[in-house]
């Protein structure tokens, strides 16, 4: 499987993360399944609930809709915990060059 | 059929028919490749040694196409080209790398095949951008132009680049594997940290041969390579390649991708290294590998001088704006009354390496007006235009200015080397751009930066060292420490011809922190150099101990 999902149990809200497997582009999943550009759109799964989520998450990888989907802690900002993640909600934190 | 016309004297490699085919069959056959993945087909798992062998990541926020710029060396329309993919499909912009190559950070997987097919049209790939396998050979962004050339390493970079491309034996390697090529006594390409650095040179007969080290790298272990041989003769030179790749093949670790690159097997055999390459060679059909002096000429004659003119060198007009970007931008050239031009994609505040799609239609028009349409890439991530007339050179830094492109910063201290770092790269640990930025805002002052005199600052947001770190006069390598950034700085290193690794200094620094702490080192240098020092000569003089003080001193 391509997933990078670990097996360390979560001890916060969980959300999915990947990547579109057209554009690439960030796309989050959470209760409902769909997969969303927006972490907002999305509700987090309870850390009790992220394997359960995790399946859901790895069928998006099989419906060829997202690629290396893997689980994100959330803290109570409703933000992920990792800068990381934060980098990837918001895109780069640099203005690039406008054509 | 290329339809491109390039300018004639643009010395780039040109494709023959047989190239197209082949390049036309290879983007057929990605095409297909990309439909069965996107019609679930192929899993990621299969399709992505697939789409990495064609150059194609999966970063943070999308995929990333690296394009292979063969040595560094890229025609006008090529230039236009890519300033046209960076305008259709990208973000307009294309970001140039410490291997001489261009990256479009917002590919789309189903644009690509397109893309390749619009390099296509001006001899350019992607392939071997990426992958187990022999990368883009880098040589000096000076070639056929530098005073001080003994050979022309364009010749060879292309002998390489043929003899390497789609190599039976060589595509599936331990590790990727890093050419650097210089034909110069000075060392622009940082051969000694390379997987095999080349200095081409000539014996007391005038013939050419190759000084050959092996085993540099930087990354997680960063090490000087090691000379394996002192001359080979032009004839055994692809044989020679040959048979260290081969000993690597087999040889190389493939448990660890630690462990993987061919510094750490020169490092752990020792001298044993060079007998196995030896014993290699020597049971080799070695006539099948001699490389034919008509072959070299064949090539060679891709990059005959251009039609230069008979010109006295002149003094360059006064005006002090112009005369500062001169001092710091403008080269000595081989050919009197000529010069080489250094175009800076260092702006203060700006991304490193950065161009937008105007700025590349820009160069690509200066590029025909002023230097035969010919531009180079270069691995401090600027831009250089070769053999410019040096009564052209005011004309040409208006031209520059024009769009952005005429900051007199090069070899300062703002000419930073950065990593795209964690605002894009899904391997990063911290973001390197923003405090690339920040130091060039610090020290924007032109007259404050030529006092500090030259100084290289690189940065990278991983251990794996895209950004050089290791071989900079100051090294800042960023780290993820319990989910926050910090900084390491290193001091001292070299990528030239005494090529060292910097020490570092001591604990890392915050996001916050990291500029100021930049202030401080170089406010020791000035406190602590010699007339005429650069940094890393007061570093090397007065060591590490001025500098830890200052830095970690308790109030």
């Amino acid at each position: 499987m391509s997933s990078k999902a670990k097996s360390r149990p979560a001890t916060s809200p969980v959300v999915f993360s990947g990547n579109g497997l057209r554009d690439g582009r960030v796309a989050w999943m959470g209760t409902e399944g769909r997969w969303e550009p927006r972490l907002g759109a999305v509700t987090p799964f309870a850390p009790e609930a992220a394997a359960e989520g995790l399946a859901l998450a790895q069928q998006g990888e099989r419906q060829q809709r997202v690629v290396g989907v893997y689980a994100v802690e959330l803290g109570a900002d409703g933000l992920p915990l990792k800068f990381r993640e934060r980098l990837r909600l918001g895109g780069p934190s640099i203005d690039a060059e406008a054509a | 059929m290329n339809a491109t016309v390039i300018p004639p004297f643009a010395r780039t490699y040109r494709y023959d028919a047989i190239d197209r085919e082949f390049l036309a069959e290879r983007i057929a056959e990605f095409r297909g490749q990309v439909a069965r993945r996107l019609a679930g087909d192929l899993t990621e798992d299969e399709f992505k040694p697939l789409r990495l062998m064609n150059g194609l990541y999966l970063q943070l926020h999308a995929y990333m196409l690296r394009v292979a710029i063969p040595y560094g060396v890229l025609n006008a329309p090529q230039l236009r080209q890519l300033a046209m993919i960076a305008r259709r499909w990208d973000r307009g912009f294309g970001h140039f790398t410490t291997r001489q190559n261009i990256q479009f950070n917002w590919t789309k997987l189903e644009d690509v095949p397109e893309m390749l097919e619009a390099l296509a049209e001006v001899d350019m790939h992607a392939i071997q951008t990426s992958g187990n396998c022999i990368r883009n050979v880098t040589t000096d962004e000076y070639a056929g132009a530098s005073p001080d050339e003994v050979v022309d390493p364009r010749v060879y970079a292309e002998i390489l680049r043929q003899w390497s491309t789609l190599h039976p034996e060589f595509t599936w390697l331990p590790r990727k594997f890093k050419f650097a090529i210089t034909g110069s006594p000075s060392d622009r390409v940082a051969s000694l940290v390379h997987d095999i650095g080349v200095a081409a040179k000539r014996n007391a007969e005038g013939e050419v041969g190759f000084e050959i080290h092996v085993g540099g790298g930087l990354g997680r272990t960063p090490l000087i390579g090691r000379r394996l041989y002192d001359f080979v003769p032009e004839a055994e030179f692809l044989g020679r390649m040959e048979a260290i790749l081969r000993v690597y093949n087999a040889l190389g670790e493939r448990d660890n991708i630690y462990k993987a690159r061919i510094k750490i097997l020169v490092r752990d055999l020792g001298e044993e290294f060079r007998a196995l390459v030896d014993a290699e060679y020597d049971r080799m059909p070695q006539q099948a590998y001699r490389l034919d002096p008509e072959i070299v000429a064949a090539i060679a004659a891709h990059f005959a001088p251009p039609p230069f003119a008979r010109l006295e060198d002149r003094p360059l007009p006064q005006d002090p704006a112009f005369a500062a970007w001169a001092r710091a931008s403008v080269r000595p050239h081989k050919q009197p009354g000529y010069a080489s031009v250094t175009i800076s994609l260092k702006p203060i505040g700006g991304i490193p390496g950065d161009a937008s799609a105007s700025q590349m239609e820009a160069v690509a028009d200066l590029a025909e007006r002023h230097s035969f349409g010919e531009i180079r890439v270069s691995h401090v991530q600027n831009l250089v235009l070769p053999h410019v007339r040096q009564e052209d050179l005011h004309a040409l830094w208006q031209g520059l200015a024009a769009h952005g492109l005429a900051t007199p910063n090069i070899g300062l201290i703002s000419d930073i080397i950065a990593c795209p770092g964690m605002d894009y790269c899904a391997l990063a640990t911290a973001r390197s751009i923003p405090v690339a930025q920040r130091i060039s805002e610090r020290f924007a002052d032109l007259d404050r930066q030529h006092d500090i005199g030259e100084c290289f600052i690189n940065i990278s947001g991983c251990i794996n060292a895209c950004g050089h770190h290791h071989v900079a006069h100051i090294g800042i390598l960023g780290v993820d420490k319990r989910g926050e950034e910090v900084y390491q700085v290193t001091l001292g290193g070299s990528a030239t011809n005494d090529a060292a690794i910097g020490e570092l200094i001591g604990p890392a620094f915050g996001y916050d922190d990291i500029v100021d702490a930049i202030e401080t080192i170089i406010r020791t240098h000035i406190a602590h150099r010699a007339p005429g020092e650069r940094f890393v000569d007061t570093y090397r003089r007065i060591g590490a101990a001025p500098f830890k003080e200052a830095l970690y001193a308790v109030a």
